[in-house]
């Protein structure tokens, strides 16, 4: 973390597909950096057969749980997983090949792959191709043992039972009926991995809205820290009742910090680290960025791929596996901060998890910025309460007509007439989750699920209640306004604008992310 | 606008040139960021590994041959005695000779054979020849120089040595540690007994004579003249390191006496214990610098000596 002072050179602020070069107010105003990439996985192909091998918790190898004449169900998690997505060989391909020899070596025909998809849109073939690799997808999507979970088959889900707390516990047939699950996973953030991993992604829309609501997301403080998350606590009774049911052996990767190829460097550095090269490679890409048209920029920067390495792997029984995914996960990106501070800015992205190959729409932006990136705590949010949260990202009032169709509508219909979370949740949800064109297109095309649009706005529910108002610096000043924040042109229009909220003199926290990374703050 | 105004302005316009600003220019370091610890590249972290590559060496040979060898053919015109040594040799070796000249190095490996010449690393000082990145270059290539601290034992240095060794390449030491400041011989530091006694590998005493003459430390630019090189017996390192010293040294003595007169009445002088000491004599300092004869750097008498000669022009 540093203080900025007038030494301080100006820091780089990410604003979708480019950036921005700010000075912060010196003396009151503090930077947060990730930390440097930890050092990868020497080897981690013999790292995956020796957590497959020696696994944690109460659990025996995966060989001995391999059988010939079972069913056996392999989920991994879907293209929203990793940021951006990375080089191959893809984590998911390495478990999943490893996976596959022991189960040829066992004798097991009966092998079905399943996309832990949720409510996600399905994945295309070149997607999956990437995620598992050419050998895995032509030796099982032929033979149509490559499946993408569908939360709207009636005929593919099956009620294994219901939680204390009612949660309904509505899974994937196929899942359901296996003898053994193995579901592999990328844990790119602390919310990821766990019992989420299968009561988010192998379950429908009648089971996943026990979790996905206003209350259990304004009541986790924060997503990113399970045992204060109620979306969590929602999800670990769910996933707890399906391991009655089902064997569920998990397997979690963590990756290293390094997020963008050597070509853009100085987005992994700090600023005043930027010798000749970076400042070379900065001027040249904002130059030429400026070139080219909206549409051609995305697509230059939805084709970036991250050079993350594996930097640990560990397999066995959930609960076991994920504690031992997160001591790894914040050995990589945990960042001490010091107390709240008035104001918080955020620069986002160009791209997000539900934005992969498409366009970051501004429900995505909001979902981005006051869910993701806000929740990025342990302890306490980095602004305190009645703040400020400053987003720098262009907004632009578009969106993707086949991976987001119903975003359209509740953009244009439900946010023009309420923000309010509760009335939306309470008048609008049900209509667009039941919708059949949407579970249509969801279905048979490219499309979120109807409701995806809602949980979107769920996210930032608690950063909603937490601060005082949220600004959006360089966004179209329309879409902003639709959403209930305040447009800015600059960054120090935006910090007068703060002023007026949290009184003169604000002190200023900038979260420079990506390369992602966790604020523990004190 | 005069000439004078016009110029005071654009004088003016350089001297008050600012830094351009960032990201075009150099960004300021945070004051509340130490700076990092420099990554030192020159000295004894020169890495040199890249001149011990298959096309460097192959560049180099040629540099040999075409450079260095007809370079100092015309200057110091060598005459290389021992060679017939080599037929009985195996290596990897340590060359160890005296040094009184720049010109000693390439000497050496110019009057090497072929055969040895193009498998010899130098150690050479990490203070002198690796303090630019250009000189480091420059040597590292020309002489596959390796840098070594001369003024303390450092272990990078010679485990990066005695792993040449083992890798089958020859080493080129001067166990004085530096040139001669006097045209004497300085007493001999440990490195190469020590290296050989570590690696098993003989040390082969190397005499050059004459370059002193030629090529004095001080001296900006070489004079013509003639030298001789003088391989001696191969040394194996079967005594402690402490005797090997001196033994190295005494064999160099030997080989200095060989070159002034010859090698049986060296061998003689050697036996009855009266080898001329390399360091010269125990006198004062005058009497030192007296009894090798004139001054190499007396430009005037040796112009006088060259007209003295007959037949004028030889």
């Amino acid at each position: 973390m540093l203080e900025v002072d007038r030494s301080t050179p100006p820091a780089l602020i990410w604003h979708g597909e480019g950036w921005r070069l700010e000075r912060l107010p010196p003396e009151r105003s503090r930077i947060v950096y990730a930390p440097e990439p930890l050092p990868p996985l020497a080897d981690p192909d013999a790292a995956i057969r020796e957590a497959l091998l020696s696994p944690l918790g109460d659990c025996p190898p995966l060989p001995a749980l391999l059988r010939p004449g079972m069913r056996l169900t392999i989920a991994f998690d879907d293209l929203s997983l990793p940021l951006p997505p990375m080089k191959r060989p893809d984590n998911r391909q390495r478990v999943i090949e490893a996976v596959l020899d022991m189960a040829a070596a066992a004798g097991v025909d009966d092998v079905t792959l399943v996309a832990a998809l949720g409510l996600h849109r399905r994945m295309t073939e070149a997607e999956l191709r990437h995620a598992l690799g050419d050998r895995v997808y032509d030796a099982f999507a032929p033979q149509g043992r490559l499946l993408q979970h569908d939360a709207e088959d009636p005929d593919g889900l099956v009620l294994v039972g219901r939680t204390d707390h009612g949660e309904e516990v509505e899974v994937n047939r196929r899942v359901a009926e296996s003898d053994l699950l193995v579901y592999v996973n990328i844990n790119l953030v602390a919310m990821d991995g766990g019992h989420k991993s299968t009561s988010t992604g192998l379950m429908s829309y009648r089971s996943v809205r026990h979790h996905h609501n206003v209350r259990t997301l304004a009541h986790s403080r924060s997503l990113m820290d399970q045992p204060r998350s109620e979306l969590h606590s929602s999800a670990w009774r769910i996933g707890r009742l399906l391991g009655e049911h089902i064997k569920v052996f998990q397997v979690e990767t963590t990756l290293n910090n390094d997020a963008f190829p050597p070509q853009l460097a100085f987005l992994q550095k700090r600023e005043w680290e930027w010798g000749l090269r970076d400042r070379a490679s900065f001027v040249a890409a904002s130059q030429g960025l400026q070139l080219l048209t909206e549409r051609s920029r995305r697509s230059l920067f939805q084709s970036i791929l991250a050079p993350h390495q594996m930097t640990s792997v560990q397999a066995g029984e959930v609960e076991a596996v994920h504690a031992s995914t997160i001591a790894n996960l914040h050995r990589q990106q945990l960042v001490d901060v010091e107390g709240q501070t008035d104001v918080v800015i955020f620069g986002l992205p160009h791209v997000g998890p539900y934005n992969v190959g498409s366009i970051m729409n501004p429900l995505l932006v909001m979902c981005l910025g006051l869910g993701y990136f806000f929740n990025m705590y342990i302890g306490k949010p980095l602004v305190r309460p009645g703040g400020v949260v400053i987003l720098s990202h262009p907004t632009p009032w578009a969106f993707h007509p086949v991976h987001h169709p119903s975003y359209i509508d509740f953009f244009e219909e439900v946010l023009a007439a309420t923000t309010d979370p509760a009335e939306i949740e309470k008048t609008y949800e049900e209509r667009f989750a039941t919708d059949p064109w949407y579970r249509h297109l969801y279905r048979t095309s490219y499309a979120y699920h109807g409701v995806h649009p809602f949980y979107m706005w769920y996210w930032g529910v608690h950063a909603l209640e937490h601060a005082a108002s949220t600004v959006v610096v360089g966004g179209d000043r329309r879409a902003v306004r639709r959403m209930g924040f305040k447009p800015a042109s600059t960054l120090a229009d935006a910090l007068e604008m703060a002023e007026d909220q949290v009184g003169r003199s604000p002190t200023v926290t900038y979260f420079r992310c990506p390369p992602l990374m966790l604020a523990n703050v004190h | 606008m005069s000439t004078d105004s016009a110029m005071r302005t654009v004088s003016q316009l350089f001297s008050s040139r600012r830094p351009l600003p960032f990201p075009l220019g150099r960004p300021t370091w945070p004051s509340t960021v130490p700076y990092p610890p420099k990554r030192e590249k020159l000295g004894t972290h020169y890495d040199t590994a890249w001149a011990r590559r298959y096309p460097v060496r192959a560049a180099r040979a040629a540099y040999t041959e075409l450079v260095t060898r007809p370079v100092m053919a015309a200057v110091a015109r060598p005459r290389t005695e021992g060679l017939e040594r080599f037929d009985r040799l195996q290596g990897p070796v340590i060359f160890a000779a005296n040094h009184a000249s720049h010109l000693d190095a390439p000497l050496i490996l110019s009057a090497l054979p072929d055969r040895w010449q193009h498998r010899v690393v130098t150690l050479a000082a990490a203070d002198y020849f690796f303090n630019s990145r250009l000189r480091a270059a420059y040597f590292a290539f020309a002489i596959n120089a390796l840098p070594i601290e001369r003024t303390k034992v450092s272990r990078s240095s010679t485990e990066q040595a005695s792993a040449l060794l083992e890798d089958g390449w020859n080493l080129l030491i001067f166990p004085e540690g530096g040139r001669s400041p006097d045209g004497w011989g300085q007493q001999h530091r440990g490195g190469a007994a020590w290296l050989a006694a570590r690696s098993g590998r003989p040390v082969v005493p190397v005499h050059v004579q004459g370059t002193w003459r030629l090529l004095p430390r001080g001296s900006k630019r070489p004079y013509f003249g003639t030298t001789k090189v003088t391989f001696g017996a191969p040394i194996a390192p079967t005594e402690p390191v402490r005797s090997l010293v001196g033994t190295i040294e005494d064999a160099l003595a030997a080989l200095a006496d060989e070159a002034a007169s010859d090698w049986w009445s060296a061998r003689l002088r050697a036996a009855r214990g009266e080898t001329p000491p390399l360091r010269g004599p125990e006198a004062s300092g005058w009497r030192r610098a007296w009894a090798l004869g004139p001054s190499p750097k007396d430009r005037a008498r040796r112009r006088a000596e060259r007209s003295e000669r007959w037949p004028r022009g030889s």
